[in-house]
């Protein structure tokens, strides 16, 4: 029974104390990546002999952003290629696998369905570097590791994404939808790509976003599969470079590491907010509340 | 799922292949990603190589051996304790950043919403690089504190302490995307509750414990499940801090760390992918209880 009357919900007020202890979170939230930026614009001296969360005397950021990307003839640029190579074609791949498995498992009573269902989440209890060690083996017996095929196959599967799309599919897309596609004699292919692809948007940016994110930040996968750093990624190349510090003979270059690792998170803060507005709209789709 | 009478009508059997068009490409890849591998990862574990002869049946020697090998015991009880602690606490914030956010009671709601999920987008060797940095005693903000204030701070990267700095990384990292979860899930409770909440003049408190929690119990179970196969995986965050803490972590620190020393500086392969079974094995056990518990307290 719905009361007559408005139908919202009287707000309380905002609360000073609530946002000061919230904004204690935010604080541990931001701290870390202030002291990155503020850390980008030291010299290696001015690291050593300055207060970490203020700047030094000498502004050496435009400095380390060149030497960063001239360093060890400029591998800091092939390493952002390889990455950008890695995100597109393992999460678009990823994508459009989770988009069309997911699709099919919502809308279609097919023979083997449970199975499918069976197997995709037991396997997302399997912990992925469980099986790291195997897949490098099998790999390295079809010839495939030190390639960039090693990185991006194992990135193509999400079972999470596949979720993920399977629930939005569900929920997106009315029945009725398909049956009169189907009287109107469109193939299935066709059904998806011309009708349902808006539909399914919100849920598709959402999974693109989580495996950019994935394939963008992956460290252990690569780690194992490239033995070469023509082939490595941001990650494992900014890793490389911190621990040439430690070997002996190697020369520190701790300011590159900072200006680097800022480099690297940038593309991906910026991705992060812009696909945030479709990707709130997403997350509201399934809102009603103001 | 729903119940009997509620039951979608059945999709025309004639389209009993139709699905497999779109599902197939997935299953494919999935097959050689997943499936394989586990298959591969068995019939490793159940050989050993040796110098004369190649490689012979063992049976289940090699996990006998995990069984009785006080380093992997040692590995499983690290991770065991870390999970204890950071579990807890990352959630317990998450979710009380998520209904701050959700009670509408905040100054600039939007910015704290992106602002705490921001170090998400961050990649975990540089979310470990950046905190290995500041808690260096050389040009850490630790070695800053110090030194402005002539005291000693513990060294957070002293191997006593050490877990516990990993376990601040990790939370770092994964506050804002469990909290976003915990958050969608809020979105989507209806507002006539809220509104009957209103005319039985229910508190705050009172619509928090009699609405906000039980809608959200789903996420809870599933931030719970996917936070402890995080935890029983750890790996990048000891890898990393290895370069800046060479004493405090060992070969064995974690499952995962033993299982990649022993494949990559030990060729130890039939070894290694018994050690990543059982803690598979492990893992799914253990997710399979916390599922079981969610589910029952939901009835």
């Amino acid at each position: 029974m719905r009361r007559p009357g408005p139908t919202r919900v009287r707000r309380p007020g905002r609360s000073l104390t609530l946002t000061a202890l919230t904004g204690i979170v935010l604080v541990y939230s931001l701290v870390p990546l202030i002291w990155l930026l503020v850390n980008a614009t030291k010299s290696q001296q001015g690291l050593f002999s300055s207060f970490g969360l203020w700047f030094a005397g000498d502004f050496a950021l435009w400095d380390n952003v060149v030497e960063t990307l001239r360093y060890d003839d400029g591998i800091f640029l092939r390493w952002l290629g390889n990455t950008l190579l890695y995100v597109l074609a393992g999460a678009g791949g990823a994508t459009l696998l989770a988009t069309l498995g997911g699709y099919g498992l919502a809308k279609f009573d097919f023979v083997g369905r449970r199975a499918v269902f069976a197997i995709v989440i037991g396997a997302v209890a399997v912990p992925g570097t469980a099986l790291a060690v195997p897949t490098f083996l099998m790999f390295s017996r079809l010839g495939l590791t030190n390639t960039p095929w090693a990185v991006i196959i194992p990135s193509l599967i999400t079972p999470f994404g596949l979720y993920l799309m399977w629930v939005f599919a569900a929920e997106a897309i009315p029945d009725e939808l398909l049956e009169a596609a189907r009287c109107d004699g469109a193939s299935e292919m066709r059904t998806l790509f011309q009708i349902c692809l808006p539909l399914l948007a919100p849920g598709i940016v959402t999974v693109l976003l989580f495996s950019m994110v994935a394939t963008w930040n992956n460290y252990f996968l690569p780690l194992i599969m490239l033995k070469d750093p023509d082939w490595y990624p941001l990650t494992l190349g900014l890793d490389a470079w911190n621990a040439q510090a430690a070997t002996a003979g190697g020369q520190p270059v701790f300011h590159l590491v900072i200006t680097g690792s800022l480099l690297t998170i940038l593309p991906l803060l910026a991705a992060f907010l812009l696909l945030q507005r479709y990707w709130q709209s997403g997350l509201a789709a399934g809102g009603v509340k103001e | 799922m729903t119940a009997p009478q509620a039951r979608p009508r059945r999709l025309p059997r004639r389209r009993s292949l139709a699905g497999w068009q779109f599902v197939a490409p997935f299953m494919l890849v999935f097959a050689l990603v997943f499936i394989a591998p586990i298959g591969y990862a068995i019939h490793l574990s159940l050989y050993r190589r040796q110098l004369i002869g190649g490689n012979s049946f063992v049976g289940l020697d090699n996990y006998q051996r995990a069984l009785t090998d006080p380093q992997f015991w040692s590995a499983l009880g690290r991770v065991a304790a870390f999970l204890a602690v950071q579990v807890p606490i990352m959630l317990f914030l998450a979710l009380l950043v998520a209904l701050a956010i959700d009670s509408g009671r905040l100054y600039g709601r939007s910015f704290f919403r992106v602002a705490v999920f921001l170090p998400y987008a961050v990649p975990a060797v540089v979310a470990t690089l950046m905190w290995g940095f500041m808690y260096g005693t050389r040009f850490g903000l630790v070695g800053n504190i110090n030194d402005a204030l002539g005291v000693t701070l513990p060294d957070p990267l002293h191997p006593d302490l050490v877990l516990l700095s990993i376990g601040n990384i990790v939370t770092w990292e994964f506050v804002g995307y469990n909290m976003v979860i915990f958050y969608s899930a809020l979105r989507v409770v209806p507002t006539s509750l809220y509104e009957a909440a209103e005319v039985d003049g229910a508190g705050q408190l009172r619509v928090i414990r009699a609405i906000k929690l039980p809608a959200i119990r789903g996420a809870l179970v599933i931030a719970t499940i996917f936070s402890i196969i995080g935890s029983f995986q750890l790996f990048n965050e000891p890898s990393i801090l290895q370069h800046l803490a060479p004493n405090a972590i060992t070969t064995y620190f974690t499952p995962n760390l033993y299982a990649y020393s022993l494949s990559f500086s030990g060729q130890q392969y039939n070894y290694s992918a018994t050690v990543a079974i059982v803690m598979g094995l492990v893992t799914m056990a253990i997710a399979y209880l916390v599922q079981l518990r969610g589910i029952r307290e939901e009835r």
